[in-house]
């Protein structure tokens, strides 16, 4: 049992699987003797040398075509997008060749590659470096999707993104980068396609990814002061969705309140809120409230950036409001 | 008429005769393909490389069988010249079952990984760094495999041609990027929007590498500039640009009769047609017209037989279609 940071875990669960399988190889920018960007590859290239750690030039088609051409012939490629933000310079490779080949040739091909991405705002970057992107790859047809929001989480998400024979797209959230946790030693293996129950309520049902799983718990214990009694549901992987353990939370409840970084429309708790009211709208006690950041690009201002991305205040508010009406 | 193991330097007349016996195929093929597209049996687009055969033919005969090729959306041609049978293909030009993705992907996306054809791709320029991964990996995993990739004049002016040639160049990759120069895009001539004259070949220093052009519509010339870019990739020299000089018979896709091209320089290059200029050629080296002409009966047969079996083919229905999004078969996003 160690203090280990989200970008630790990073390292860790890559480093557990390249030591298990030659055929895992990584791709990307500054990730060998640099160790990432975000210092999320640090000792790698020391462990595995430049074969299987290899630098790009900048060049984020060439990456994940790469990735893609390896992943079709036999290799299980983990490539790195610095900023999720920068997926707009690639995203034909990732949603008209990697995510729909399998399905083209009728099953001649498979993609067993991870693409992972520093998501998400907090950071005070700015528009095109602080979006929150997992909107994007929901949508397309053929991408699974996994945003862990803890370190432990981490290790095993990416152990099972690592395996999975799907191009699994991994998003990190930046702002989580340095938080810390108690993560115990040896092998830690997830399963895709799992929520998980963080906290069990009694009054409302909060679903959260990512940065804001840490902010919904921190607004479930303001709202028990209140007499609010929340459960709260850490989504981490879009796709596959935890139908199950959603549906089962919700109806618990009675009441929904999703908590989304990405902008509004056609956000993941769109579709959340959409299965709920089709399939337990007689479970319901009261309508599904979105809480998510408004549907405009980020601002830099850290007093700009704070109103625009749910906050704790702002969860609070919106669930007691809802509640009391 | 991929070879298993390398092609010889010295093609003897049977070798030749192969390669007369593939040009015709792919001719006769396509030319039986766009009957069908009048028929209204095929449907969507399609783009078809009459004129170019001698490119696919002569880079199919240089590779081994397991060697891959990564073609465009104009990809019939690579894809029979590596030796997918016509069936198959016909089929998935019609959208039966029995086509070679079971109509899943169309004539855009021919893929036979059996026969080491990685896929044909519809995005301008997106191919050319995933041929780059593949290489990679057999450069990893220490294969002698090359990958050859193909694409038009148009693909030298989109950011992927850039990213993938720098790649392959400062990595060392088996792959040899082929660019079939037939002088248009879509509706405008290449040169009109492009620095260089040679699009390809006038690019190569820039990656460190030579120009190389040849008469792509000469198939030997073809075949000995495909053999020295394939052992240079094996030898682990690192990538190839080839700029094959061709032309397009008709337009751009089914859609686009190719009125835009002057009369005179389509009848300049009908004079250039690779095929009967390799039929003279054959001649001329005593190949004898009997036997041409026995080739030329073999192929058309077997085009028809071709036909008959793809329209015979069901059409593909519901199972097929939830079918294959994952790995294991299936289509579920949700438990």
């Amino acid at each position: 049992m160690a203090q280990l940071t989200f970008r630790e875990a990073i390292a860790r669960g890559i480093a557990q699987e390249m030591r298990r399988d030659d055929s895992v190889v990584m791709i990307g920018e500054d990730i060998g003797a640099a160790g990432g960007v975000f210092k999320g590859t640090v000792g790698l290239l020391d462990e595995f040398g430049h074969t299987r750690v290899r630098d790009t030039p900048i060049s984020e088609q060439a990456i994940l075509g790469a990735a893609m051409g390896a992943a079709m012939t036999g290799l299980r490629p983990v490539a790195e997008i610095m900023f999720a933000d920068f997926f707009a310079v690639c995203w034909d490779i990732v949603v008209n060749e990697i995510a729909k080949s399998r399905y083209m040739t009728n099953g001649q091909m498979t993609f067993p590659l991870v693409i992972r991405s520093g998501n998400g705002g907090l950071l005070r970057f700015g528009a095109q470096h602080s979006q929150s992107v997992e909107n994007w790859a929901m949508m397309v047809p053929g991408l699974k999707v996994v945003v862990p929001s803890n370190a432990h989480d981490v290790i095993g998400l990416m152990a099972a993104s690592i395996r999975d024979n799907d191009p699994v797209i991994f998003l990190e959230e930046k702002a989580l980068y340095a938080s810390k946790m108690e993560v115990p030693d040896g092998e830690i293996v997830d399963a895709l396609g799992t929520a998980k129950v963080l906290r069990q309520g009694e009054n409302a049902t909060l679903v959260a990814l990512g940065n804001m799983v840490p902010r919904a718990l921190q607004a479930a214990e303001r709202l028990e002061q209140e007499g609010i009694s929340c459960t709260v549901v850490d989504v981490r992987s879009l796709v596959p969705l935890d139908t199950a353990t959603l549906l089962r939370e919700v109806a618990a409840t009675g009441r929904l309140f999703t908590v989304e970084e990405n902008p509004r429309l056609c956000g993941w708790g769109a579709e959340l809120s959409s299965i709920v009211s089709e399939e337990i709208f007689y479970d319901l006690d009261g309508p599904v409230v979105r809480i998510t950041t408004p549907h405009i690009p980020l601002p830099a201002a850290d007093a700009l950036e704070d109103l625009a991305i749910p906050s704790v205040d702002r969860i609070v508010g919106t669930v007691a409001k809802a509640m009391n009406s | 008429m991929t070879t298993e193991t390398a092609p010889p330097s010295s093609l003897d007349l049977e070798a030749k005769l192969d390669l007369y016996r593939t040009q015709v195929a792919l001719r006769l093929f396509e030319t039986r393909a766009y009957d069908l597209f009048l028929e209204n049996l095929v449907k969507g687009t399609s783009h078809l490389s009459l004129g170019q055969e001698a490119i696919a033919t002569g880079f199919a005969a240089a590779m081994k069988k397991s060697d891959w090729t990564f073609a465009t959306y104009r990809g019939h041609a690579h894809t029979l010249a590596r030796g997918v049978p016509m069936t198959p293909v016909m089929a998935e030009l019609l959208g039966r079952a029995n086509g070679l993705m079971a109509g899943k992907g169309g004539s855009m996306h021919l893929t036979s990984v059996e026969h080491g054809v990685m896929g044909s791709y519809a995005i301008i320029g997106a191919h050319l760094p995933i041929a780059c991964g593949a290489a990679w990996s057999a450069q990893y995993r220490g294969t002698d495999q090359v990958a050859v990739c193909f694409f038009g004049d148009g693909t030298t002016n989109i950011g992927a041609f850039h990213e993938a040639l720098n790649l392959a160049a400062v990595w060392k990759l088996p792959v040899v990027f082929v660019c079939e120069n037939n002088l248009w895009m879509e509706y405008t001539r290449t040169s009109e929007v492009t620095a260089v004259q040679n699009p390809a070949a006038d690019r190569a220093s820039a990656y460190g590498l030579e120009g190389i052009i040849v008469d792509g519509n000469d198939v030997e010339a073809v075949y000995e500039v495909a053999r020295t870019a394939m052992a240079r990739a094996r030898a682990g020299e690192g990538p190839s640009l080839i700029e094959a000089k061709t032309y397009r018979h008709g337009g751009h896709s089914r859609a686009d009769p190719g009125k835009y091209r002057p009369d005179s320089e389509v009848a300049e290059w009908l004079g250039k047609d690779p095929i009967p200029r390799y039929r003279t050629r054959l001649l001329e080296q005593g190949a004898g017209e009997q036997r041409l002409a026995a080739i030329e009966a073999e192929v058309a047969a077997e085009v028809e037989q071709a036909t008959e079996e793809a329209k015979a083919g069901a059409m593909p229905g519901e199972d097929l279609l939830m079918k294959d999004v994952w790995a294991d078969g299936g289509s579920s996003w949700r438990n």
